[in-house]
């Protein structure tokens, strides 16, 4: 039995005359409930498309007269102007950026040299990342941990030429977590690590990845903290990338999460390109940046991620 | 440049060398160095007053120079050579009656005096983390490091240190507990003297009580303790660590009496203002922060773009620009014409006292009347 009363456009608008209305969530009826909100539904989408085709003519009818297209909101759109956001014309940024730690390999005075390892006894599938990972960085070298402590590993490391070490957290037989440590004295970058997705996982993937150097992508690293972030990114590969290899690795940063891509391109004529992923995919979002080789109980933190402080705003972003 | 640097009620220095001078009144930050001739190695170490005017800035750099600047004037007025880089950074700056008193990392405290060339030299040991000065005692001075522990030395004296710090009892383990002094600051109006550790704990030492050990100690947080500042009310300190968390301390009991948020980055410099409840810090993440200390809340907040070392608060008030005078008489009068108004709207208000009844009964009759309603709808269902 279908309930008496409708719900009625005029009565809605007119409803100080009336008495309230009865709102769809108050019948006890699950069945006629569901059929009363299907309904109201559906006249809330007539009205809506009706509202679209008004609007519709009346823009055809002003023709050249109409006001442009408003530009929907977005969070990007939206997001709070950082005033650590670089300047390119800035001296002193350059300055402190020609300076840091970063100057020997962007001088061209070093060339990079990667250790991957993972925390203690590692499960398979972090393995297999830490292997991939390896593939896509060229001059990286996977080692076994062996329950090593890392302060120990660093000074070895440094003695046998090393600029990087890359260490992957893993919890719950999945990779959770990335120290980036910067060689000789430089900075360390924790990372939280999420979303991994290995090479087999990947839907029309191409073949592996060749040992050619890849060229480096670095999407939307606006502010100092991201300027920072962003060369120890970039430092991370050889200077020269081959574009015989015609592979691109990507850091692609947005809303504070920065997604890593491996790519293989191919320009099909001179404006349309294809391209294969390749190489493994996953997601990180930085938790501090401490100044100095890994140490984390008497290091000095240049950046740390304070949530409560830091994320109240949505709109509000650090990297 | 002359105006910009008398305007400027905060001075920082950074890692890249450069003197930055803030005028809040103005809302604005200068950047006073010498002709762009930028270098890692003339990294600010240390600023301290030159004189108790205020009118003269000492700035030590990593490569041993000490340069002096000239608030009124906006130039750097001299350089002067005090040692090399071999010894280290500087950890201490002081002015004594005219001579300069310089500290290094190797523990090398050598006291210059103006014109002559023989040089009081004292070595306090290896490893100094901190060199300060007594503000109402000038001529002593007291140090502190990893693995050295305080000692206070008159320089009048300066064979043997007046004051040395014995290290505390043994923890529960029986093993002995490291000495890490980051940094020391001198209590007014009384003998004692805070300090605050890598090991996450503040300590108090009164040199003229017969014990050495401290008198008190606490701890906060699990992260090195860089720097320690005294505010002008007795009785607590403010301390601020390596993660970025600033935390205010009380000196009776050693309890947290709250924290200042703000901070993303390690603390590197920290300073009270000497007669107002302020307190600004700069740090690794290239802000300066002003926090009020009643309401702990944030003042003001500064971008600089390069990592700062320490900073320096001159002791006018900060609002005012100093230099012209008929703006502070301006503002004065502003303060009294508001002080007025708000006469008037206290006296135009009711008196308070009736109105904790009318509350009581007020909420009486609410409570009454929301319940009347809801019984007699139970009664129509029935």
């Amino acid at each position: 039995q279908m309930y008496g009363t409708h719900v009625q456009a005029d009565s809605v608008e007119e409803e100080a005359a009336f008495p309230p209305n009865f709102s769809v969530s108050e019948i006890k009826n699950k069945q006629r409930r569901h059929f009363m909100f299907m309904k109201l539904k559906q006249e809330k989408r007539k009205r809506k498309l009706e509202l679209k085709k008004k609007r519709k003519k009346e823009r055809e009818a002003l023709g050249d007269k109409a006001p442009p297209k408003e530009v929907p909101k977005t969070i990007e759109n939206q997001r709070i102007y950082d005033e650590t956001t670089v300047n390119p014309e800035d001296e002193e940024v350059a300055f402190d950026e020609g300076t840091d730690e970063f100057s020997s390999y962007f001088n061209r005075l070093t060339n990079p040299k990667v250790l991957i390892t993972t925390s203690d006894r590692p499960r398979g599938r972090t393995v297999r990342f830490c292997e991939q990972l390896s593939t896509a960085v060229p001059d990286s070298h996977v080692y076994y941990r062996r329950g090593l402590a890392l302060k120990r590993v660093i000074p070895q490391c440094i003695s046998r030429g090393f600029t990087f070490l890359i260490v992957i957290n893993e919890d719950r037989k999945v990779p959770n977590g990335m120290v980036l440590c910067h060689l000789p004295n430089g900075p360390t970058a924790h990372f939280k690590v999420s979303s991994v997705r290995l090479r087999k996982e990947m839907k029309r993937r191409g073949k592996d990845p060749t040992e050619h150097s890849p060229e480096v992508i670095l999407n939307n690293f606006t502010t100092r903290l991201g300027h920072s972030i962003g060369r120890m990114f970039a430092a991370l590969f050889p200077h020269d990338p081959q574009f015989i290899g015609r592979q691109v690795a990507t850091f692609h940063n947005q809303r504070d999460f920065i997604f890593f891509r491996f790519h293989r391109y191919i320009f099909k004529n001179e404006k349309k390109v294809g391209i294969q992923e390749l190489g493994p995919r996953f997601t990180l979002k930085l938790r501090s940046l401490q100044k100095g080789t890994f140490d984390s109980k008497y290091g000095e933190y240049e950046w740390v991620h304070k949530r409560h402080e830091m994320d109240s705003s949505r709109r509000k972003f650090h990297l | 440049m002359a105006s910009k640097s008398q305007s400027c009620s905060i001075w920082v220095g950074s890692e890249t060398g450069i003197l930055k001078g803030v005028s809040l009144s103005k809302q604005q930050a200068f950047n006073f160095c010498e002709m762009s001739c930028l270098s890692r190695d003339q990294e600010v170490c240390v600023l301290e007053w030159g004189d108790p005017l205020e009118s003269e800035v000492l700035v030590g750099c990593a490569n041993g120079t000490v340069k002096a600047f000239s608030t009124e004037k906006g130039i750097f007025t001299e350089s002067k050579e005090c040692g090399d880089a071999t010894q280290g950074k500087f950890t201490g700056l002081a002015m004594m009656d005219g001579s300069l008193v310089t500290c290094a990392e190797s523990g090398i405290l050598k006291v210059w005096k103006e014109g002559c060339t023989d040089t009081i030299e004292i070595n306090v040991g290896n490893g100094v983390c901190r060199m300060r000065q007594n503000p109402s005692r000038r001529s002593q001075v007291a140090t502190g490091g990893k693995e050295n522990p305080l000692k206070v030395w008159d320089l009048e004296r300066p064979d043997k240190a007046i004051f040395t710090a014995k290290n505390v009892k043994n923890d529960w383990l029986d093993l002995r507990v490291p000495v890490w002094v980051r940094d020391i600051g001198f209590i007014p109006d009384s003998d004692k003297i805070v300090t605050c550790t890598g090991y996450h704990q503040m300590r108090v030492y009164d040199p003229s009580s017969p014990q050495r050990r401290p008198v008190l100690e606490a701890e906060f947080g699990e992260y090195p303790l860089t720097a320690l500042s005294l505010p002008a009310s007795q009785g607590t300190v403010v301390v601020g660590n390596t993660h970025g968390q600033l935390a205010v301390l009380d000196l009776r009991k050693g309890l947290v009496r709250g924290c200042l948020k703000g901070l993303a980055g390690g603390v590197r410099g920290l300073q009270c203002h000497p007669t107002l409840p302020l307190v600004a810090s700069c740090g690794l993440d290239r802000f300066l922060r002003v926090h009020s200390l009643e309401d702990r809340s944030l003042l003001h907040k500064v971008y600089l773009k390069s990592r700062l070392n320490c900073v320096l608060l001159s002791s006018r008030n900060l609002e005012l620009s100093g230099a012209d005078l008929s703006g502070e008489v301006e503002e004065v009068k502003q303060e009294g014409e508001e002080d007025g108004e708000t006469d008037e709207v206290w006296d135009a208000m009711e008196t308070v006292t009736d109105k904790t009844n009318k509350r009581a009964t007020e909420k009486a009759a609410e409570e009454n009347a929301v319940k009347g309603p809801k019984k007699r709808r139970k009664v129509a269902k029935k």
